[in-house]
């Protein structure tokens, strides 16, 4: 079993290496389209992974792990903030998991 | 520190306090996810005082949670927080050229979505002054959340436990669907993502998750990158 601060310190500091060398390094943009698009679009395709399926197995029940997930595309469809859709996403979870 | 120092740094505590409340919150459910895979309040808080990055502590901690390999570790945090190097990329032409090194180390540190976000709407040239101000409200809301929420976590009733695991999950959602409504492409490209991450989970079920992440990322985002570059106005 490894240590659980050696993973903690590892990634704290690839992570802050991530933040720190653009800063300290690259003192011009960026000129590869492809590698800023590639960047662009990094992130959302990550989080997208991340949320589903495993969003649907969270709670224990797929239907609230739904209702969680069309609650929070709606609302932030239509312009709501990060707290107010994690929130929502709760409380339908909540419900649905009353019922479900 | 001077008067006119000072005031840039207020400002920047004043705008860093509605981050921190968001914060708040989301780090609840991130000490939540760390007390179910079996961190310690003191781990789970000196993480995110070191880290403050949420989707790459998730991410992290379900590597620990699992054991997982170094290698592993290293190239999955690379993946997720990539977006940290294009948003330290921008701040660093935001900043004037007599920006010393230890500013812009310190000013790396503080670099969350919700941050740069402000820091790139404070103007050029960037004072690191404002971005500490706002890290200085923001980076203590998100550690005492997570220390919330493992302890908290332990406390609260089951339902409501499990219904909070989610919040993470609607965060990520609030972050990557709103752009989706001015770039269809972007809309193809979550979708997507979504169903093959689906498809691959159920056709190859013991591939472990982080791989799974790791190859998606980059086939997708290589694909996307080269059938529809983006144009510069969609980085801000």
């Amino acid at each position: 079993m490894h240590n659980p601060y050696i993973y903690i310190v590892v990634i704290a500091a690839v992570t802050y290496l991530l933040r720190v060398l653009p800063l300290t390094l690259i003192r011009k943009p960026l000129n590869s389209p492809f590698l800023r698009s590639f960047l662009y679009y990094v992130p959302y395709v990550t989080l997208a992974v991340m949320v589903f399926p495993a969003i649907l197995e969270a709670t224990g029940s797929v239907w609230a792990g739904a209702a969680a997930m069309a609650v929070a595309v709606v609302l932030a469809l239509v312009g709501q903030g990060l707290v107010t859709v994690a929130a929502c996403a709760c409380a339908a979870a909540f419900l649905v998991g009353l019922i479900a | 520190m001077s008067a006119g120092k000072r005031a840039v740094f207020l400002r920047g505590m004043r705008d860093g306090i509605p981050i921190g409340l968001g914060y708040l919150a989301v780090a609840f459910t991130l000490g939540i996810y760390a007390r179910n895979v079996g961190l310690t309040w003191v781990q789970a808080t000196i993480s995110s005082l070191l880290t403050h990055a949420s989707a790459g502590q998730y991410a992290g901690f379900s590597m620990i949670g699992r054991q997982a390999a170094f290698t592993e570790v290293v190239v999955m945090t690379v993946v997720i927080n990539a977006r940290y190097l294009l948003m330290s990329t921008a701040l660093s032409q935001r900043l004037g050229e007599h920006t010393g090194f230890l500013q812009r180390l310190g000013l790396g540190y503080c670099v969350t979505d919700e941050i740069f976000g402000i820091s790139l709407a404070y103007g050029a040239p960037l004072d690191p002054i404002y971005t500490y101000g706002a890290f200085s409200v923001a980076s203590p809301s998100w550690a005492l959340g997570t220390l919330l929420g493992v302890l908290l976590g332990n406390v609260l009733p089951e339902a409501v436990v499990k219904a909070l695991s989610v919040g993470l999950y609607g965060m990520f959602i609030a972050i990557i669907i709103p752009p989706t409504r001015k770039n269809r492409v972007l809309a193809g490209v979550i979708l997507l993502s979504m169903a093959l991450s689906f498809a691959l989970s159920r056709l190859l079920p013991g591939l472990a998750e982080g791989t799974r992440t790791i190859v998606l990322t980059v086939a997708i985002a290589a694909g996307a990158a080269l059938l529809f570059p983006v144009k510069e106005e969609a980085h801000a």
